[in-house]
């Protein structure tokens, strides 16, 4: 063996194969098979590793990018201008939005002048990368760590506005992912869309 | 027979086949809960408490699901592949003697519905004619794929039929005598036919998975190479048969091997306990029922351990080591016969 290449082993597990002949018992296989059944009969009792979904969740990471929220500011006003950056940092195009000029009597309920009459999200075109909270230079929109619900129809996973923007009585903590790296970030002149 | 032991018959009849479907149905829930803690899961527990309404859900599933019959298939044939397998599985639960007979009034009833001097024969027959719903239903369905699937399922079960009935030949030899009832009764106590037949024991129950299609021996289903083996062309509730029929086959042969090797409704001191006629009868029903649940366990367990055989490893294992070994295990009975007349 060549010095300086020691055999590396993945596990310690490893068995070398030989071709020898089995023996007579070996030939039976009976004892092998008792053998695997003892061992498969002892996982009878084993911990089980299934989580049972809705009520029990996997434990996730503080900034999981689900599902995606609309937020408000502290006045209740929708803080999205409309400006269209999220979808075109969409590399999915799953973002669609059209825009639509503030009334007079409508200042309590969107921030800027400018607004999205509707915003929609095809969840199943989107893949979650998190970009258009990146580019959102209003810090509209925020990925949560809720999960997208299964349903039968495809209409039901393009996500409107009464989907995606969050309630004034139940608001949505997106802190986790605000930390001071991404504030820092988001301010970055480099950065096309913060210019 | 008078008119009151025809209905008797009749009813007893009907609840066999009830409770051998109710086994089977069971059995699927069973098997997919014990799949799980075999491999460190929960298996299905959501339909009703711990799941005991899956195979409710299962079946209502398999009712409504598109019914679908390939365009050039033979549309008896195709019907008829199901349920012969289906018939055959629920026949040959006739003949098991599932205890020794309650006295009502005097009067006897034996639990069992026929007690034919060849019942064991009659085992056999059903078996035989069991592959012909695999093989009409994979030849019905007019694709290649199940064709071989039907065909290595008949040469299986043909090329293993042989081995069990020389492991049977040995037991008829040591009994004297092919009726169920009496092979039980020989058995009485603990003096089961598994202490005198252990390597018949072996070649029959092994032989029993084969005929029963069950891992290791489920070569007639092999997604990997056959799509689905001789149900490929089958949806909805006809591959439901299919399938159930397995369950129920699995059940039948369980109680066969109880009835066979471990004494069927026997237990050890049974005379010792001082029961009435009637009280022996119902814990030797439960006994049985215990000794069966066991076998159906047993499958189960060997499905979840073992891996699937190659076809020429198969037909290997059926004529080179199994067919030898029972003919071996008859001649040795037969010279101990001899040697203790």
């Amino acid at each position: 063996m060549n010095q300086d290449n020691p055999i590396i082993k993945l596990t310690k597990r490893s068995k070398v194969v030989s071709n020898k002949k089995m023996t007579l018992m070996e030939q039976f296989y009976l004892p092998a098979i008792f053998k695997g059944m003892l061992i498969t009969f002892s996982h009878f009792f084993k911990k089980k590793t299934t989580i049972q979904y809705p009520e029990e969740q996997r434990p996730r990471s503080d900034i999981y990018r689900g599902l995606h929220v609309l937020k408000r500011d502290d006045e209740g006003r929708e803080r999205c201008t409309a400006c269209g950056l999220c979808a075109l940092a969409c590399p999915a195009e799953a973002i669609t939005m059209v825009a639509a000029e503030r009334k007079e009597n409508e200042k309590h309920l969107y921030r800027e002048e400018k607004y999205a009459a509707v915003y929609e999200i095809n969840m199943l075109r989107c893949i979650f990368c998190g970009d258009c909270e990146t580019a959102c230079p209003k810090e509209a929109i925020f990925l949560t760590d809720r999960i997208l619900p299964g349903n039968i129809s495809r209409d039901n996973f393009i996500f409107g506005k009464d989907k995606l923007v969050e309630p004034m009585d139940a608001r949505i903590d997106v802190s986790k992912r605000q930390t001071p790296e991404v504030l820092e970030f988001k301010k970055d002149k480099t950065q096309l869309h913060n210019k | 027979m008078d008119i009151e032991m025809i209905i008797y018959k009749l009813l007893l009849a009907i609840v066999i086949l009830l409770v051998s479907l109710v086994v089977a149905m069971y059995s699927t829930l069973v098997e997919r809960k014990f799949a799980g803690f075999f491999q460190d899961r929960l298996g299905p527990n959501r339909a009703g408490i711990f799941g005991i309404l899956q195979p409710v859900a299962d079946g209502v599933k398999l009712f409504f699901k598109e019914e679908f019959m390939p365009a050039k298939a033979d549309k008896f044939l195709y019907i008829l592949g199901p349920s012969l397998t289906m018939f055959v599985a629920l026949l040959g639960s006739a003949v098991i003697p599932w205890s020794t007979s309650l006295n009502i009034g005097g009067k006897e009833f034996p639990l069992q519905v026929a007690n034919i001097n060849i019942g064991i024969l009659y085992v056999f027959a059903v078996a035989s004619v069991a592959v012909y719903g695999i093989m009409v239903g994979g030849w019905a369905s007019n694709n290649k794929y199940s064709l071989l699937g039907a065909v290595r399922a008949s040469s299986q079960m043909i090329s293993y039929e042989l081995a069990m009935g020389m492991s049977i030949i040995a037991i008829v030899m040591a009994t004297g005598s092919l009726n169920l009832n009496d092979i039980v009764n020989n058995q009485h106590g603990l003096n089961w036919n598994v202490w005198h037949q252990p390597i018949g024991f072996f070649v029959f129950t092994i032989c029993a998975f084969a005929e029963c299609n069950r891992t290791p021996f489920d070569l007639p289903e092999c997604e990997a190479e056959l799509i689905g083996g001789y149900h490929t062309e089958y949806s909805s509730m006809k591959l439901g048969f299919y399938l159930f029929a397995e369950y129920i086959n699995m059940f039948v042969s369980s109680a066969m091997i109880s009835t066979l090797y471990f004494g069927g409704y026997n237990f050890p001191f049974m005379d010792q306990l001082g029961l009435s006629q009637n009280a022996l009868a119902l814990v030797g029903l439960v006994v049985f029922f215990a000794k069966i649940s066991f076998f159906i366990f047993l499958f189960m367990w060997v499905r979840w351990t073992l891996p699937r055989f190659r076809y020429d490893q198969l037909m290997g294992f059926g004529w080179k080591s199994l067919l030898p070994f029972a003919i071996l295990n008859v001649v040795v009975t037969g010279v101990i016969i001899l040697l203790n007349k």
